[in-house]
């Protein structure tokens, strides 16, 4: 691995980020990192976070027309409280701020615990969950679908709104709507390895692969042997496409894990188009990159969200963040 | 009676067996969670000791409040808002009181369990750290060893289980076969009652 020691990790990429990104100020003692231009008047601030690790999400999309502040964990683990009182206060103009929630344990407890500090404090806060991920079936006796790819449609679409100036519970109840017209479905081809541990988190070898993967080096629901990129795309598709059944043009996001080449990922997207035409979903925009990642896993997930006129028309406002930088 | 010397010591303890049991407790979080459990918890309790040393809290709710606020600061994922909520909770039934009785710990004990059951929402057999604590509350006004076996004999007992909380849940019948790295690190804390109180 390309690092110096495990425990410093996190802290390192936090002072290369601010190296390389002057317009953003990064805390590397707090862990968190803002836009510099916060608190902007009269703006919604939009504050995430999560476990390192999946870079760019979340640091890498903050900026103007994304998030105004993002908080980063350990490798694989939620930030704290504090942290994510102190970005509330950074960004909080008066207008309120939303705090962006992938649905895991720790990030939904720490980031609860931070809202009741945040509003002691008199900072108005609400929060949406993320929660896309089709591979967690029977939701009852789990802990609910995990966050994943559509963390990305929610960061880059409430964060448009907020920058318009819409109000905070009308940011929230597009975070929402983007939330809920968002589905996704992962698979691996190898496991990653995190700094702590050196090795890969589990056993796949090569020649198999793990359908229905989250992004924490967790294996999947069902292993298989090895698939082309044409039958991955069958099963990814079918898998969102059954769940979310889109009436509306979709906004693709053909992400890869950290470790598959872009050839790859472009050959993959071109199958998930194929499939996508068969099926009759017309597709209005299309993303593929590293965004969302898991380490040094190889594989990639499929997002699909549903967008009306409304939805498309923020996806192609102005963004200028590290991760994702368009129109501006 | 128990005093605030005896809550120090306590943390410390299972401060110094959670550094001994680290890479176990780790390995047991690889092939249900994210291998980072022992890590985690490591932090939290290092920060937890530095704290009791520099602000010296004088009473047994004083040090578990203290202790609580620390985990939740430090050790974030899920571990750090319900061990911090647990020794929290705990140190809050325990009120001023300058010393308390093993009876009330017990009883005091429940209320933080009785926390942690309704912030992570996990019940007895989810296999999660709940199936440790539970049964080693029940006999902890007996004594602390009859607990400190309770809690083992409990965490050993989630390794059939089928994981229904935490990150574990998303493996469905695959978690089955592994004990719970929560119920693990929940047996350290209570067997730190025993060589906290040199029996």
């Amino acid at each position: 691995m390309l690092i110096n020691v495990p425990e410093t990790v996190v802290a390192d990429a936090l002072r290369g980020l601010a190296a390389a990104h002057p317009e953003l100020t990064v805390d590397v003692e707090n862990r968190v990192i803002v836009r510099r231009d916060a608190p902007v008047a009269g703006k919604v601030g939009l504050v995430s976070g999560g476990g390192s690790g999946h870079e760019p999400l979340h640091g890498g999309f903050v900026g103007p027309g994304m998030l105004s502040a993002a908080c980063p964990g350990e490798v694989f683990t939620s930030p704290v409280p504090d942290q994510m009182l102190r970005a509330a206060a950074a960004v909080n103009s008066g207008a309120g701020v939303l705090f962006i929630v992938k649905n895991y344990t720790g990030d939904v407890l720490n980031f609860d615990m931070a809202a009741e500090l945040a509003e002691d404090e008199g900072i108005q806060v609400a929060k949406v969950l993320v929660n896309d991920d089709v591979a967690v079936t029977d939701s009852l006796f789990t802990a609910g679908r995990r966050g994943t790819g559509a963390t990305l449609f929610v960061e880059k679409i409430a964060g448009a709104a907020a920058d318009e100036g819409q109000p905070l519970e009308r940011v929230e109840a597009i975070a929402r709507q983007v939330n809920e017209n968002s589905r996704s479905f992962g698979v691996a081809l190898s496991a990653c390895s995190t700094p702590a541990k050196g090795s890969p988190t589990f056993d796949l070898p090569s020649g198999e692969l793990e359908l229905g993967i989250g992004i924490h080096g967790e294996p999947g629901r069902e292993r298989r042997a090895m698939m082309t990129s044409g039958e991955i795309a069958e099963v990814a598709v079918e898998a969102v496409v059954e769940d979310l059944q889109p009436r509306n043009p979709v906004l693709v996001l053909v992400n890869g894990m950290g470790a598959t080449p872009l050839l790859e990922l472009y050959g993959f997207n071109a199958e998930v188009h194929r499939v996508l035409e068969a099926r009759g979903v017309p597709v209005a925009r299309v993303l593929v990159g590293n965004y969302v990642t898991s380490l040094d896993m190889a594989g990639a997930s499929l997002t699909l969200c549903q967008a009306d006129e409304e939805l498309l028309r923020l996806w192609d406002a102005p963004v200028k963040t590290p991760g994702l930088r368009w129109g501006m | 009676m128990l005093d605030a010397d005896f809550f120090r010591r306590w943390m410390t303890v299972t401060a110094a067996s959670v550094n001994r049991e680290a890479e176990r407790l780790t390995a047991l979080d690889s092939p249900i969670g994210d291998a980072d459990h022992g890590t985690n918890l490591q932090r939290g309790f290092t920060a937890v000791t530095a704290a009791l040393e520099k602000e010296a809290p004088d009473t047994p709710g004083g040090v578990l409040t203290l202790a609580g606020r620390q985990l939740i600061s430090t050790v974030g994922g899920a571990s750090g808002p319900l061990y911090g909520t647990l020794l929290r909770r705990t140190g809050k039934a325990l009120g001023d009181a300058a010393e308390v009785s093993a009876e009330q710990l017990a009883e005091a004990l429940r209320a933080g369990v009785d926390a942690v059951m309704t912030l992570g929402g996990a019940a007895p057999g989810d296999k999660t750290m709940i199936d440790a604590l539970v049964p080693a509350v029940d006999v902890l006004g007996d004594s602390f060893a009859a607990a400190r076996t309770a809690a083992e004999e409990g965490a050993v007992a989630t390794t059939p289980l089928l994981a229904r909380k935490g990150r574990a849940s998303y493996l469905g019948e695959r978690s089955i076969g592994h004990q719970d790295p929560g119920a693990t690190s929940a047996a350290l804390l209570v067997a730190g009652l025993v060589e906290a109180s040199g029996e």
